[in-house]
């Protein structure tokens, strides 16, 4: 571990500049002007990536806060990858839905650095700070359609209980201050360590909170209520933003606090994870079958796919871990890519997110159904597609560390959401067309990023080795 | 570098997808061309299987043909390949039939046609690839990869009730099979504490010594799999839907190719990777074996629909095979391997037979049809010969199974082949009885009166059939022959495994989980 004065923040550092300079051009701009605000994003995004690729294997650490390791880096890179896939599939949304193409790039940009600042954290407090950061960034693209009923709703209560589960969060961070006189995730994994024959209930009650504010975040089961709403009020894109990368993000976080600085107390958390997951998988599954609103049936898979990842926090072995990753990436190119196709399905007048908007799309534009159809089978883990090597991934991991009822309550259940995701695959391809049938227009950047999600999605699913390996060597450096 | 014969098998039929995916088929304008790339993609793979079994060493027990390449190191996870005997045969067996089922479609499937001829391939791809496939890993990414295209198939150009069937029947098949990637995860786990180093190898895996208790889990998880997809009473229900609302070309390979795969399942993975948890269960497939022969044949006696009637007699006749495996001797393996090539060509055959009266009249009831004999001779003898080969008559393909199951099921406890012999007689009833309602008599239906015989693309699909029943029924040898050694080995594997255990007590948690069966089934 090397103290470099900035090096680490670099990656962040270039999302930053991009998002200012998106507020420049915005600010600067004449009225009937259209700069490409979103190739800007690109190239900060782009660079982002580069520069985590850059500062691979070297370990940089920044003001004791920020540690460039294997692990954030790798977190930061699904990040960085679904915010580029993101901006890729903007365009239309923003042009259809009217929204200030500025102002949308800059804040999604910002949140991205609160993402990727969040992945890297080895501090309780830079962990708050980026998860702020983070969570105002995604509050404001929720709400960006103000005129539309639904978008305030969702930002509203999401923005209520995100700051409520923030106050969980923050008072688990003063408990542990108060225990150990320090926030730096080494200091109190030593004293964990050092005190876990002898729990004491402010010992638990720290961990409680800071369990409560991570649950939250990534939706787990109780903690998912906002979830449904949020998601069926947003754009469309900003719900495979949220979906992904603030998953990704909230869950490299989460995996650091617990797996390192709180592993020591791992007999008091693990049960009560175990109980999170088996609830967040079976709730997440049972209640999307009965969506018929394809957000909302997303959303509702979103919180059953947090259940899975959930299982490979609970194995706490390398496999978990490196899963954790791997999945994590998986799901990022697989919702994203759907959630691309519900925004090229959407027209001025109507979101067209309703199951039957989706009726004999194959008649019509078959590219469009087969891509869905490959992004739906992803998520429901179906070999030869990505989402399976997924699955056996993290639920090999449940099984290596004994937990067969886990695996099983969670390949159950993946079953039973392939029956939802199937019904979208019935609509388009078994259906009769509509009267007046989905004609989506698809411009040339958002079809390339489907394209690219597809490619991942096969590459991922038959050859994962590369990347397997890749996960599995960035959790060796640091836990 | 010898030529990779088997991922060849693979790769043809995933080759000819793309092939077919870059061809523009706006309004159906190449229909044609794209059922000829099909059919001649489809007929390579046959004459690749063709040149698999002239290469075959027929005395050795081992894997042929093998290829082994690193896929997912970290894991001890192979792109590992190799056939037997029994993977050989069912393997020729699937290369047969898909160019039958694809020929079949040339009257029926109008539209969408490349989009068909692509799901076909890929099942062939997929269906070849899990009977190759040597390891747990690729295996399972086989078996339910081969879910999609089915779905689609079904899905899409079934009859009325299709998206229930579809449905249904990929939601059965994954509930079943998810339970099995738990047990082979488990499997590679143990293997991991045993030896340091995680493997999905077949070979490796069957080395190993699982405890008893576990054997007992992992079996069970192993053989729901198969058994749904047998499928073995009481999982059945999925099949007569899936079958019904198939369109033709599903249907024939639905029963001709995909039911072998659960019994191929329990005969390559379950029975040899679980040996004293398989003695200790076979007992319990002998009995639901035996009610499925015996249910299979009296709730198709009273079905309307013929293509009912057909799937309900596979539930039938795969409960001779499953019986044959759960003998556990040699008479009763090479019975059950023979019987599944049997079962393939007859009931594929009925399905087809069935699917061109069903194109001609666009109904499967039996009711609707009578005095066919007059109109369409020679329709009419062909179905004769293929129901005649359905229900064992000596000389033709269905006879030589059963005898040797029922055999092999006598050695084992007689009342087993009491109870399932009756199941041969009553097989005779229900297929005859219809073969008599349908074709023989007065032409009741005035719409019957003029239906064309069979023309010369239906008698391309049908002839090969006719002659394989035959030809296996007449010279068995040469279809038990290349099988033997194999089977042998597998009988050895599991005598060795009782002989060492025998005294020992009953596995599991508990002991009464086989009720009414003799524990002795050996």
């Amino acid at each position: 571990m090397t103290d470099s004065w900035f090096a680490a923040l670099i990656p962040a550092a270039c999302v930053t500049a991009a998002a200012l300079a998106a507020m420049v051009v915005e600010a600067f701009r004449d009225r009937h002007e259209h700069p490409p605000i979103g190739l800007l994003g690109t190239i900060g995004l782009v660079a982002a990536l580069a520069a985590c690729v850059v500062l691979w294997d070297r370990n940089q650490v920044s003001f004791g806060m920020i540690q460039a390791d294997n692990f954030g880096l790798f977190a930061s890179m699904i990040v960085l990858v679904a915010a580029l896939l993101t901006v890729a599939l903007s365009a239309p949304a923003i042009e259809r839905e009217r929204l200030p193409a500025g102002d949308y790039y800059a804040v999604m940009l910002f949140a991205v650095v609160g993402m990727v600042l969040m992945a890297m954290a080895i501090d309780l407090l830079m962990i708050f700070l980026a998860l702020e950061i983070l969570s105002i960034g995604v509050y404001v693209l929720t709400g960006m359609r103000r005129d539309r009923v639904a978008s305030s709703e969702g930002a509203f209560k999401y923005f209520l209980l995100g700051a409520f589960s923030s106050a969980f969060f923050l008072y688990g961070v003063a408990l542990t201050y108060v225990l150990t006189g320090t926030t730096r995730l080494d200091r109190i994994g030593a004293y964990m360590a050092a005190e876990a024959m002898n729990t004491t209930p402010l010992m638990l009650i720290a961990l409680a909170m800071l369990l409560v504010g991570f649950a939250f975040k990534i939706s787990a089961v109780p903690f998912h209520m906002w979830t449904p709403d949020a998601y069926e009020g947003a754009p469309a894109i900003v719900t495979g933003f949220m979906s992904t990368a603030v998953k990704a993000a909230a869950f490299a976080a989460f995996v650091r606090v617990f797996l390192s600085a709180l592993e020591p107390l791992q007999g008091d958390w693990a049960p009560v994870l175990w109980v999170i997951a088996m609830l967040t998988m079976i709730l997440g599954t049972v209640v999307g079958v009965a969506q018929s609103n394809l957000k909302r049936m997303l959303a509702y898979s979103s919180i059953a796919h947090a259940g899975y990842l959930l299982v490979g926090l609970i194995a706490a072995n390398e496999v978990g871990k490196a899963g954790i990753l791997f999945y994590l990436l998986v799901y990022a190119v697989s919702n994203l890519g759907a959630f691309g196709v519900i925004v090229l399905m959407a027209t001025r007048e109507s979101p067209r997110d309703e199951l039957g908007d989706y009726t004999g799309l194959w008649h019509v534009r078959p590219g469009l159904a087969a891509l869905m159809t490959v992004f739906l089978l992803s998520l429901g883990g179906l070999p030869p597609t990505a989402g399976f090597v997924a699955k056996w991934y993290v639920f090999s991991a449940a099984v290596r560390a004994g937990y067969y009822e886990l695996a099983i309550v969670g390949l159950l259940t993946s079953v039973v959401s392939v029956f939802f995701y199937l019904r979208v695959v019935v609509m388009m391809y078994m259906a009769e067309p509509a009267a007046q049938p989905a004609r989506p227009a698809a411009g040339v950047l958002a079809m390339s990023a489907l394209a690219v999600s597809t490619a991942a999605v096969f590459y991922l699913g038959i050859l994962p080795t590369r990347v397997l390996d890749l996960a599995a060597a960035s959790v060796g450096t640091i836990f | 570098m010898t030529f990779p014969i088997l991922s060849s098998l693979v790769i043809v039929p995933v080759a000819a997808c793309v092939l077919l995916l870059l061809v523009g088929n706006r309004d159906e304008a190449r229909a044609g061309l794209i059922r000829w790339v099909a059919l001649g993609a489809s007929l390579l793979v046959f004459a690749l299987t063709l040149l698999l079994w002239a290469r075959f060493d027929a005395s050795s027990a081992d894997f042929q043909f093998v290829e082994r390449v690193p896929w997912i190191p970290a894991f001890g996870i192979d792109y590992h390949v190799g056939a037997d005997g029994i993977s050989l045969l069912l393997v020729v067996m699937t290369g047969f039939l898909t160019p039958i089922a694809l020929l079949s479609s040339w009257g029926s499937i109008e539209r969408k046609v490349k989009e068909f001829s692509i799901f076909i391939l890929a099942l062939e791809a997929a269906m070849i690839g899990v009977f190759i496939a040597l390891d747990l890993f690729l295996f399972y990414v086989f078996w339910d990869a081969m879910l999609i295209p089915m779905y689609f198939l079904i899905g899409i150009w079934g009859y009325e009730r299709r998206i229930y069937a579809a449905v249904k029947f990929i939601l059965y098949t994954m509930a079943g099979s998810v339970l099995m990637l738990v047990a082979i995860l488990g499997l590679a786990w143990i293997h991991q504490q045993t030896t340091g180093a995680y493997s999905f190898d077949l070979l490796a895996l069957g080395a190993l010594q699982v405890p008893a208790g576990t054997q007992f889990w992992f079996f069970l998880a192993f053989a729901l799999a198969f058994a749904i997809k047998v499928p073995l009473f009481p999982f059945h229900t999925w099949l007569p839907d899936a079958h019904v609302e198939a369109p033709t070309a599903g249907s024939i390979i639905l029963a001709g190719v995909l039911l072998k795969m659960g019994t191929y399942g329990l005969i390559r993975f379950a029975f040899p990777l679980f040996p004293e948890a398989a003695a200790y269960f076979a007992p319990l497939l002998g009995v639901l074996a035996v009610i499925g022969i015996i249910y299979g044949a009296l709730v198709a006696m009273v079905q309307p629909d013929m293509k009912k009637l057909v799937a309900y007699s596979s539930v039938s006749h795969l409960g001779f095979v499953v019986l044959g495996i759960a003998a556990m001797n040699l008479q009763g393996l090479q019975g059950a391997v023979f019987q599944m090539l049997a079962h393939g060509v007859s009931t594929g055959g009925l399905f087809l037979l069935v699917g061109m009266l069903s194109d001609r009249r666009h109904t499967r009831l039996i009711a609707e049809f009578g005095g066919l004999k007059s109109v369409m001779p020679r329709l009419t003898a062909v179905f004769l010969i293929i129901t005649l080969a359905s229900i064992g008559l000596p000389t033709l393909n269905g006879f030589i199974g059963e005898f040797l199951i029922l055999l092999g099921a006598f050695a084992a406890d007689w009342r087993f082949a009491a109870f399932a012999a009756t199941g041969v007689i009553l097989s005779a009833v229900y297929m005859l009885w219809m073969v008599q309602r349908v074709y023989y008599g007065p032409v009741t239906n005035e719409k019957n009166a003029n239906l064309p015989d069979l023309t010369p693309r239906e008698w391309a699909a049908a002839a090969p059939l006719v002659a394989a029943a035959i030809l296996m029924g007449v010279a068995p040898t040469l279809f038990l022959k290349p099988a033997e050694p194999a089977v042998t080995r597998i009988v050895q594997q599991l005598e060795q495994v009782h002989r060492v255990a025998a005294p020992a007590p009953p596995i599991g948690p508990s002991a009464d989980a086989a009720p009414g069966a003799s524990r002795d089934l050996r």
